[in-house]
């Protein structure tokens, strides 16, 4: 793979974690618990996707193809989409959401950290933001996994099934393959095999913190990198990209 | 020669100085009590090789919904003072800080009834420490942090026990 193919795919994949978890984010709009929650929540999914498009714009001058951050958002399939896939997995109940944003955002703090170290400036540049944004979202999330896991009986539970649902879909963010061997080699990207331990620590203090444990994973999901998703992709573009897939262009 | 170039010189400055100051006196469209230049938004003005005026802005955050609109509104700003090749770019690096608010944006921040940030926001600390935010309206340190977010993702929920009046607060970043 040519040099400038490897950063266009390294920068799809990020701006497409971020884009999707978005979207799942923005389902809360109107339906989270509080008020306070339901802003806190969407001005999440605000970054991400002001991260995603920071990523996608960029993704689109590498490719040369003249196609810009929303095409490159709301025209390819399914199988073209190469986020991870915890991303994806359904909002569930609150504490489906917390976990999945407090797993994610524990990987992205040390992950954006690293990145401003690019060699690349541009992806320097977008981590530079991303890294301050980040460390708000880890703090809101920690927040909640200690306010749900050391609550009720009944918060602890769902904190307990959530914890299990979610955790095989944790080692996939920590997965290399050609592409990002290529990247790390070019000098752009973050191996990311380096920041499990760091990750396990951050989730494990906070998880002692609200009486609960990570649990043993047998195997890990995997396959977002390749485009092989879990059913609940296709759903979720079917709602993102129907507006351009039915009036191909449209612009208000 | 020497003299033209002094002069040419000179001309470029005062161009410059007018340009920013179009610039400079734009409203944030969120928060209009403070202007771009407050707030630390708009980094430069520049006059090119060519002429034109190349003013340059900064997001505060990847996703302020703001920023599009504040590159539209430098850019009528610097076409209603007359200048005719005009430019607003978009840089993202040195990442913005709250830090680059002025002393003059903190205080109107502060009587809009906004707590402005702290400094230093480069450190770890000022993100995640416990600060003590005073209450803009009556000054007392008894407030408490109702919600991480707030109304835009710049500013965070607290509420004063003092008075018990609630408020926003523009997070470090
Ligand atoms: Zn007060």
């Amino acid at each position: 793979m040519a040099k400038g193919n490897i950063l266009f795919t390294y920068l799809l994949r990020l701006a497409d974690d971020h884009l999707i978890l978005s979207q799942r984010l923005g389902e809360w709009a109107g339906h989270a618990p509080t008020l306070e929650e339901d802003l806190a929540l969407t001005n999440i999914a605000l970054d991400l996707i002001g991260q995603a498009r920071s990523l996608y714009s960029y993704a689109g001058a590498v490719e040369g193809q003249g196609r810009d951050e929303d095409q490159l958002a709301f025209t390819r399939p399914e199988r073209d989409y190469v986020n991870a896939l915890i991303v994806e997995q359904p909002n569930g109940d609150f504490a489906h959401t917390i976990v999945r944003q407090f797993f994610i955002a524990a990987f992205m703090v040390p992950f954006w950290r690293e990145m401003e170290k690019s060699g690349d400036d541009q992806l320097a540049a977008i981590a530079a933001k991303a890294s301050k944004e980040v460390a708000y979202h880890l703090r809101h999330a920690s927040e909640w996994v200690v306010r749900l896991g050391d609550g009720t009986d009944e918060s602890h539970a769902r904190m307990v099934e959530a914890l299990e649902d979610l955790v095989m879909y944790t080692g996939e963010l920590f997965e290399k393959d050609p592409v990002t061997d290529a990247a790390i080699e070019a000098g752009f990207a973050v191996d990311v095999s380096a920041l499990e331990d760091e990750w396990r620590q951050t989730v494990e203090q906070v998880l002692g913190e609200a009486m609960l444990a990570l649990p043993e994973v047998g195997y890990m999901q995997t396959g977002g990198r390749d485009g092989i998703h879990s059913e609940h992709l296709g759903h979720i573009l079917s709602e993102l990209q129907y507006m351009q897939r039915t009036y191909p262009g449209l612009t208000w | 020669m020497a003299e033209v170039v002094e002069l040419g010189k000179r001309s470029d400055t005062k161009v410059r100085e007018a340009a920013w100051a179009a610039a400079a006196a734009v409203p944030d469209p969120e928060i209009p009590v403070v202007t771009v230049a407050d707030l630390g938004i708009l980094r430069s003005v520049d006059i090119d090789a060519d002429g034109a005026v190349v003013a340059r802005v900064t997001p505060t955050y990847s996703g302020c919904p703001a920023t599009r609109m504040i590159e539209q509104m430098v850019l009528e700003a610097l076409q209603n003072a007359g200048f005719g090749d005009v430019r607003v770019e978009s840089v993202l690096s040195p990442a913005w800080t709250t830090d680059w608010i002025s002393n003059e944006g903190r205080e109107k921040l502060r009587q809009f009834g906004i707590a402005p940030p702290q400094k230093t926001s480069n450190s770890k600390r000022a993100l995640f420490g416990e600060t003590v935010v005073n209450c803009p309206r009556c000054g007392s340190a008894e407030t408490e942090r109702v919600s991480e977010f707030g109304s835009t993702p710049c500013k965070a929920l607290y509420r004063c026990k003092a008075c018990k009046e609630p408020f926003d607060y523009f997070k470090c970043l």
